[in-house]
């Protein structure tokens, strides 16, 4: 299992179009992919639980990634919460 | 025998069809114990597969046929149906709860669809119908129930619906739609712009027309005068087969206009533009013949969104304007926002007269950041066109002094940097205020051009609100206070040498025409779909005898007086 502290960086957070984005890209790995917020468990393939858990722009989450390639996962998802797509 | 049924006119021509009843099928959901949690997930599942598929195939024929932007939606609704929570969620209430899949599948979506409809943002809002409709698509094949789907139309109908949506008519493929017809709607509701932006003849508002239709129906629509005929005799159809040819006929002798100019019949030239709200518009500006964009409302850019557009989306926009007129005139108005066009994204304190306030011109003023970035982008994109740069809603001198600085401040900046910038753009002013047609003279010394927004400027003059229906008797566009002051600015500009454009709904309308060539317009600027009624009115007039009547017209004393003479003496009006 792989973590990692993120400060989001996308001027709209986590939300409307960087939130598919986020999900397509998660999805393209086997590894399970959450995103904890404040606690709260975020399925990181879910467009709905990420839409729903309003991320925005400053909050810091941890991103967890559990499989085979979940070292590339953290790092693609890393770069898009920092520099958009 | 025929069912005739009478509605509102929503879009003018004639069409006869086999009629498709787009309704809502009814979606009753009991709640059910069983016995077998995993069949019954298996049931949910085949749903499932079942819509995905149906969603994939709407998706790429709508991408083929009208392209990736439409196909958009649907792409969103897959990304719902494959949601993991979603999914999950389901199923785990069918496996714990020991319910029906309908019942969980209800229970779970409304949960998620009322989680998004409280939300502060437009775009999560949206997303609320998707999930909504997505459900509706999973639950009709957990019932056996079919789900009507306009873009799988293989053949000709006349579309029959309570109301269309904005997502029923993004899926409507305008070579198998001859017509429609709505319970509900009046002149302006969304069903209606849209059919006459498509030129689909539709009639709407009728109240019953989705209870007293089957769906084998035959049905004639006459969008000219908002009638529905419902299994109509032989006569009756070879009656409105007639109708539409005179109607066809008529519009093919405007379509041979499409590439002339506008000439009057002493041979005077006057410019016949269109008003746009965004690049998507241009395919009718080019059809229906515009020899320019006369009022290009920039707002779209700002509007249904989170943040403000960057430099760079702006200027694809606008080049890609520019770039599509080849070379005729684009008047871009710079951003018109304020009063009761808000922004989500913009704080902005409630006013009291939103009309007489922070708005336009005036909030650019004041948020420069906000004005610079669109006129940089509009510098830019200068160069692939014959571009105008147009200020909203200017009441002094000092703003357009001011404005105009800023534009040449950044031009200066975007020259330094060796950015090309086009050296002919024309800077010009909306008349919209009484203040600024009276002072017209003065502003003609240092505009290029005005341009007369007559939705505002009729009712700054009136005084009346015209989104106020108790006083919208004071919305005269014939008053002649109104006429007094649009003869006053063109006038003043013709003094000075400088031309003047009307883009405010009066610049199409047969009544206002005559007198405003009379008075020497320069640039009717209107909807794409009025430009060739316009140039055939034109045509048949003299320009010369109509400036005999300005005088007449001017010094009387009502509307009223004014829309009766204009009939009587041009009486070609009632044909």
């Amino acid at each position: 299992m792989e973590q990692k502290n993120v400060v989001v960086q996308l001027s709209q957070g986590l939300h409307a179009r960087p939130a598919a984005t986020f999900v397509k890209v998660a999805t393209s790995f086997s590894s399970e992919i959450k995103l904890v917020k404040k606690e709260k468990n975020v399925n990181g393939k879910s467009i709905m639980g990420i839409m729903a858990a309003a991320i925005g722009k400053g909050e810091e989450i941890t991103l967890i990634a559990d499989g085979v390639d979940e070292k590339e996962a953290i790092v693609a998802l890393e770069k898009l919460l920092v520099e958009g797509e | 025998m025929s069912h005739k049924i009478v509605g509102v006119k929503a879009s003018a021509g004639i069409a006869i069809g086999k009629v498709f009843l787009l309704a809502n099928p009814k979606l009753a959901i009991t709640t059910m114990s069983i016995e077998d949690p995993q069949a019954e997930i298996q049931r949910f599942q085949d749903a499932l597969a079942k819509a995905k598929a149906d969603l994939e195939g709407i998706a790429s024929h709508v991408e083929k046929e009208m392209g990736a932007d439409k196909a958009d939606i649907f792409k969103a609704h897959l990304l719902v149906l494959e949601d993991p929570e979603l999914v999950d969620t389901i199923q785990g209430k069918i496996e714990s709860d020991r319910v029906n899949a309908e019942s969980a599948l209800d229970e779970v979506s409304q949960g998620f669809i009322q989680l998004f409809e409280q939300m502060d943002n437009e775009y999560m809002r949206e997303r609320a119908a998707d999930i909504r409709d997505v459900t509706k698509r999973v639950l009709s094949y957990l019932l056996g129930v079919e789900f009507a789907t306009p873009a799988h139309l293989t053949e000709e109908v006349i579309v029959v619906a309570e109301d269309l949506t904005p997502s029923d008519t993004a899926q409507l493929d305008r070579r198998y739609v001859k017509g429609f017809v709505t319970d509900i709607g009046g002149r302006t509701s969304h069903s209606a712009i849209m059919a006459r932006s498509l030129e689909i003849p539709a009639v709407v508002g009728t109240r019953e027309i989705t209870r007293l239709t089957a769906a084998s129906s035959t049905a004639i629509v006459d969008g000219h005068e908002g009638i529905v005929l419902l299994d109509p005799t032989d006569e009756e159809i070879a009656f409105y087969q007639r109708r539409q040819k005179e109607y066809d006929q008529e519009k093919a002798e405007l379509l041979k206009l499409v590439h002339q100019k506008t000439v009057t019949t002493d041979q005077q030239h006057v410019e016949l533009a269109a008003n746009i709200g965004s690049p998507q518009d241009l395919a009718g500006v080019l059809a229906n013949g515009a020899e320019g964009v006369g009022l290009f409302r920039t707002e779209f850019l700002y509007m249904g969104r989170e943040n403000f557009p960057t430099e760079e989306e702006q200027y694809l926009a606008y080049q890609q304007v520019l770039a599509q007129m080849e070379g005729k005139p684009v008047v871009i108005r710079t951003l018109d926002i304020g009063g009761d066009k808000q922004l989500s994204y913009l704080d902005m304190p409630e006013e009291l007269n939103p009309f007489l306030g922070f708005r336009a011109i005036r909030l650019c003023l004041d948020n420069q950041e906000l004005f610079r970035t669109q006129l940089r982008a509009l510098l830019r994109a200068s160069v692939s066109g014959n571009l105008k740069i147009m200020f909203p809603m200017i009441a002094t001198l000092e703003e357009f002094r001011e404005a105009k600085s800023i534009l040449e401040e950044e031009k200066r900046g975007l020259l330094e940097k060796g950015i090309a910038v086009s050296e002919q753009i024309e800077v010009g002013i909306m008349i919209e205020i009484p203040a600024a047609a009276m002072m017209a003279d003065q502003f003609a010394n240092e505009v290029d051009f005005f341009s007369i927004g007559t939705n505002d400027l009729i009712q700054y003059t009136m005084a009346a609100d015209r989104m106020n229906e108790r006083v919208a008797y004071l919305y005269q566009p014939y008053h002649p206070a109104v006429l007094r002051l649009i003869h006053l600015v063109i006038k003043a500009a013709h003094e000075k040498g400088k031309w003047v454009g009307m883009c405010g709904e009066m610049a199409g309308d047969p009544i206002a025409i005559p007198i405003l060539l009379g008075m020497g317009l320069d640039e009717f600027s209107m909807s794409a779909v009025s430009i060739l009624p316009a140039r055939g009115q034109l045509g048949r007039m003299s320009k010369e005898e109509a400036a005999k009547h300005t005088t007449t017209i001017l010094s009387m004393s009502s509307s009223q007086q004014v829309e009766e003479f204009v009939r009587r003496t041009f009486h070609q009006l009632d044909n």
